[in-house]
């Protein structure tokens, strides 16, 4: 056990391993490009579909039940259906990825609108604002707490998730642990493992903390 | 991409071995995190300071990805389905301690005064009278962590388990897609199922929310 960390520590701090185009530093670069398309993305399709279902108050069954059909959805078995389905491409990573994090931005953001108190929605209307200007200036405003934090979720879920394109023989911190799994190289197999972690906890704390700065004058 | 469904007659077994084992593995892990967390809950309920810590703690561990978890395990408990059930019992964790705090929170302070003023005493009063009533939210958390396992095990294909993981790669492997999409249907319809299971042990443990529903 301890000759296993001692080998560990050794391949996560020497300098050959970080470099080359299976180095660590590359490795590190496309997961993290595979992490943050796939969130934008995801981002670009449920943020617009939370807000409208928050402001209409249409859809709601669809919001709620969303988060629970993203939950239950395996995502390794979506990867290689899309695989084997649209042949070798990033796509099937693409796709899996997004789809596991839209449900997470849908229902928070629908869950951050629906938090925006009535009677301050009310007072808009009742100030002559138009169902658009309530929408921009009002409840996004007051919802962008809970919006953030399903978009932290999100990326977090990603990131950890998105080990699985190296299994579709794509690059990423995944490629260490498959590569480690096949060669029987287990030193290999917990260093791509402690990374996913160590990147997954460190954007959540990054943003978190952006989080906490950006809402600083807020009390709740 | 078209569906054999005579491969889907002839394993007809196979995919009920697999469902059962998958299945095995989801709900023995939230049973594990169910009896780890109550008593921690517990603890993060009555004693302040040591509330922050342990949320944190499950948080940092919820970050961790699933395969990760899975591979540091290998190290102390090997190609085994010890080392799924301890993997997803982490999962649950996050989701079970939360919710569990959350409900024990919002027992009205009026009903523990009243047991106490009763002479109840707090061990009886958490047993008969805050866990009762906490009851509705941390059934909450235990349908989200049940969906969340059953969906998670086939994660633990990587490691030779995985249940219904089994045939994402075998099909896989094989580039036939039939036994992915059994595997993906059967995994949704178990997660699907398993909480309508909940939903109805909820109905029968809190017959005093009947009348308001």
């Amino acid at each position: 056990m301890y000759e296993l960390f001692k080998n560990l520590g050794s391949w996560l701090t020497s300098g050959a391993q970080w470099s080359g185009s299976d180095g660590i530093a590359h490795r590190l670069a496309e997961h993290l490009q595979y992490s943050l398309l796939a969130t934008l993305v995801a981002a670009a399709i449920g943020l617009p579909l939370g807000l409208l279902i928050g402001h209409t108050g249409k859809g709601a069954f669809l919001a709620i039940n969303l988060a629970s059909f993203g939950r239950a959805l395996p995502t390794v078995g979506l990867v290689v259906l899309v695989f084997l389905a649209g042949g070798l491409s990033m796509l099937p990573v693409y796709v899996a990825l997004v789809a596991l994090a839209v449900p997470a931005i849908v229902t928070n953001t629908y869950a951050g609108m629906t938090a925006v108190d009535a009677g301050v929605k009310d007072a808009a209307r009742g100030q002559g604002m138009r169902g658009h200007q309530v929408l921009f200036q009002v409840e996004l405003p007051l919802a962008l707490p809970l919006i953030m934090t399903g978009l932290r979720l999100a990326l977090i879920q990603v990131v950890a998730t998105a080990t699985i394109a190296a299994y579709v023989s794509f690059g990423g911190l995944g490629r260490y642990v498959f590569d480690g799994l096949a060669q029987r190289d287990l030193v290999q197999v917990l260093g791509g493992a402690v990374l996913v972690a160590v990147v997954a906890v460190v954007l959540d704390v990054l943003l978190s903390t952006l989080q906490r700065f950006l809402f600083r004058h807020r009390t709740a | 991409m078209t569906i054999d469904w005579s491969w889907i007659g002839d394993h007809t077994d196979d995919l009920a071995t697999l469902t059962v084992s998958h299945l095995q593995a989801a709900l023995s892990a939230v049973l594990l995190g169910v009896l780890i967390s109550l008593p921690l809950a517990v603890v993060a309920h009555r004693v302040r300071p040591l509330r922050g810590f342990l949320l944190g703690i499950s948080n940092v561990l919820f970050t961790i990805p699933s395969i990760a978890i899975f591979v540091l395990l290998l190290p102390v408990s090997g190609l085994t389905r010890t080392t799924t059930v301890i993997g997803l019992t982490v999962y649950t964790l996050v989701v079970l301690l939360r919710n569990t705090v959350e409900g024990l929170d919002s027992v009205p302070a009026k009903t523990k005064e009243a047991a106490k003023a009763m002479g109840t005493r707090p061990l009886r009063t958490l047993l008969t009278v805050e866990l009762p009533l906490a009851l509705p939210v941390i059934m909450a958390g235990v349908r989200i962590a049940t969906v969340m396992s059953i969906s998670l095990v086939s994660v633990a294909t990587y490691i030779g388990d995985g249940g219904l993981g089994q045939l994402f790669t075998d099909g896989f492997q094989r580039d036939f897609p039939t036994p992915v999409v059994a595997g993906v249907v059967l995994t949704i319809l178990l997660a699907v199922v398993a909480d309508a299971a909940l939903v109805a042990v909820q109905y029968v443990l809190t017959p005093w929310q009947r009348r308001r529903a």
